[in-house]
């Protein structure tokens, strides 16, 4: 009895003793944390990986190859195929689908009750902001990559600074519509709604980005749209650096576009923080 | 539950005076657009106490719960955990509660020991510290041999014993469970219970458990009983059963409400009809039962005499059957 109580007065003792410290968990870690475990679950579920993969590079191939010769560009000057014109429009086009459609697991958090525990932590709410949108801007990124690897196969070489260039371009645009991917998401509560909502913008968004066909080869009213449209300074972000010689059809530097697109990446990234931080009585977010 | 413990507003003040109380609900309301879940709730939990929140579908236990475990602020009044204010200071009563909600927050695609990883970064724990207690807390509930296996191969007995893990890894002082046993088999629930009562012997946590099951609340050292969001009873489950006094009869009658009358007339005392069935406390059930079969044999069709139940008080408080309450 004796020996009983002294292993339940240690055992208290020992409790007592973890309680002490303040509980302060800061940003980074749980960031890292959650930033960490997108990744583990995406590349635990290998449908969505060999989807991801397979489905832009089949698009790329069939409709580049089959638009090729009735669907000239016009802007690609000399004897460009349409296929080569399409390799960053494709490109995009699989940072576009894996950014936004990653943050579907923001209702699936949600609707699984993983959220709630992360609710109820002590941490600042500004942490799940960082650890969704970096985990989706993350697999975006080295999807985006691993489709750029398959650039030189098309004859398209690149010189240090224009691989940083393409590089960085991409992993704003991932960052960007991760975000946006993040914002409406996160008053949703099925994902049938999700798909309803990001269709409706995804394709134009992508369609109106001067990744199917320039800018300058259109019309007045879509030429704007498309200048109004941030995926288009991804695009000729991306293809200029790609093919310098094509030159950039907003006629703009890259720079230029890449800074447009950082911008839009912080506006976005700041209304899903604000709309997070929001402590609204009577529900459960 | 006599004297109110105040609420700290910003700064830790010690109240030595007074006897710590884990939990204070004090006044609380809540309302949704179109209902009030919660009207005026109050009860002091005291430390290393099992509480019971026990109540139906609708008397506003799950709101209760919410509130109290940060995710919704009140409309009204405050409740403090570690005399915290869950109103001006969820982070700090975020600290010192471990939550086990009534859905699963596990990640399936994570392995047992990654959710625990998980888990304990999210509470600031990290490197070897955070290994031990990952360790630790897996023997704890049993599952050492299941670390690195994805928590979607899960029996719910298992599930539900992660899940505390998950809820205890930053050695809350204050465990809060949503009703703890939905889809358990008895066993588990049994293993659970037990394990309930270790926390609280070996490490002095309070916990409290939402629940609509009469044989569980009358696991809890004290009860609360929840009707459309008020407390009607606080006490020991043997505490509120002995309030009633005597025994609860049952009659079944051919003609109840002639019957009630008929009662009423000859013995002064006032049984309630419910269902079609009159009942009534008494201090000698039996002989009681007998003398009005024997009085109105005709009208008299079964008699049943028993000791209170928890069901048996909340009739008694709220005038209503448990199950039978609307929203």
């Amino acid at each position: 009895m004796s020996t009983q109580s002294t292993t339940i007065a240690r055992a208290r003792a020992t409790a007592q003793a973890g309680r002490r410290e303040r509980i302060e968990p800061g940003i980074i870690l749980p960031s890292i944390s959650l930033w960490w475990r997108e990744i583990v679950r995406f590349y635990r579920m290998r449908s969505r990986v060999v989807g991801v993969i397979a489905s832009p590079l089949l698009f790329w191939v069939v409709i580049g190859s089959g638009f090729g010769d009735s669907f000239r560009a016009q802007a690609a000057g000399g004897g460009q195929r349409y296929l080569e014109f399409f390799f960053p429009g494709a490109l995009i086009m699989i940072v576009l689908f894996t950014s936004i459609f990653t943050m579907m697991s923001v209702i699936e958090d949600r609707r699984e009750g993983f959220l709630l525990s992360v609710l109820v932590a002590p941490i600042n709410r500004s942490v799940i902001v960082l650890g969704k949108v970096l985990g989706g801007a993350t697999l975006a990124t080295i999807q985006g990559f691993i489709f750029l690897a398959f650039a030189p196969l098309i004859g398209i070489h690149f010189t240090p600074l224009r691989l940083v260039a393409a590089a960085l371009s991409i992993l704003l645009v991932s960052f960007s519509l991760t975000a946006l991917g993040f914002i409406v998401a996160w008053r949703l509560d099925s994902t049938q709604a999700f798909h309803a909502i990001i269709n409706l913008f995804l394709m134009p968004l992508w369609m109106l980005s001067g990744s199917l066909f320039p800018v300058n080869g259109a019309s007045r009213w879509i030429a704007m749209i498309m200048r109004a449209n941030p995926l288009t300074y991804g695009v000729e972000a991306l293809r200029a650096s790609l093919y310098p010689q094509m030159g950039n059809g907003l006629g703009l530097s890259t720079t230029t576009c890449l800074l447009v697109l950082g911008a839009f990446s912080l506006v976005m990234f700041a209304i899903a923080f604000a709309m997070v931080n929001r402590r609204r009585a009577g529900s459960a977010a | 539950m006599n004297s109110s413990v105040p609420i700290r507003s910003s700064t830790p003040q010690s109240t030595a005076t007074e006897t710590p109380s884990a939990i204070a609900v004090q006044q609380i309301v809540h309302r949704y657009s179109d209902r009030t879940a919660l009207d005026g709730a109050s009860f002091t939990v005291a430390e290393a106490e099992i509480f019971g929140l026990l109540g139906p579908n609708g008397s506003g236990k799950t709101t209760l719960f919410r509130i109290l475990s940060t995710l919704m602020k009140p409309s009204g009044g405050d409740a403090s955990i570690c005399d915290w204010s869950v109103v001006s200071n969820p982070r700090d009563v975020r600290r010192n509660i471990g939550v086990v909600f009534q859905e699963k927050s596990v990640d399936v695609k994570l392995t047992a020991a990654e959710n625990l990883m998980h888990q304990g970064h999210l509470y600031g724990l990290s490197g070897g510290a955070l290994k031990t207690r990952i360790a630790q807390m897996l023997s704890r509930v049993g599952l050492s041999d299941r670390a690195n296996e994805k928590v979607e191969t899960f029996s719910g007995g298992m599930l539900r014993r992660i899940e505390i893990a998950k809820g205890l890894m930053h050695h809350p002082s204050v465990l809060l469970l949503d009703e703890p046993t939905t889809g358990l088999d008895p066993g588990a629930r049994i293993d659970l219970w037990q394990y309930l009562r270790i926390l609280r012997e070996e490490e002095g946590i309070t916990v409290l458990v939402t629940t609509h099951l009469m044989e569980e609340a009358e696991r809890c050292d004290r009860l609360a009983i929840l009707s459309a969001g008020k407390v009607v009873g606080l006490d020991t489950p043997a505490g509120l059963k002995s309030a009633i006094g005597g025994d609860v009869v049952v009659l079944d009658a051919s003609d109840p409400e002639g019957l009630k009358n008929k009662i009423e007339e000859k013995y002064r005392v006032s049984p309630t009809l419910m269902a079609g069935r009159l009942r009534l406390n008494h201090t000698q059930g039996h002989r009681f039962a007998a003398e009005v079969a024997e009085a109105f044999p005709n009208e008299v069709v079964g008699a049943s005499v028993s000791k209170p139940s928890l069901e048996d008080v909340f009739i008694e408080r709220t005038g209503h059957k448990f199950w039978t309450e609307k929203d």
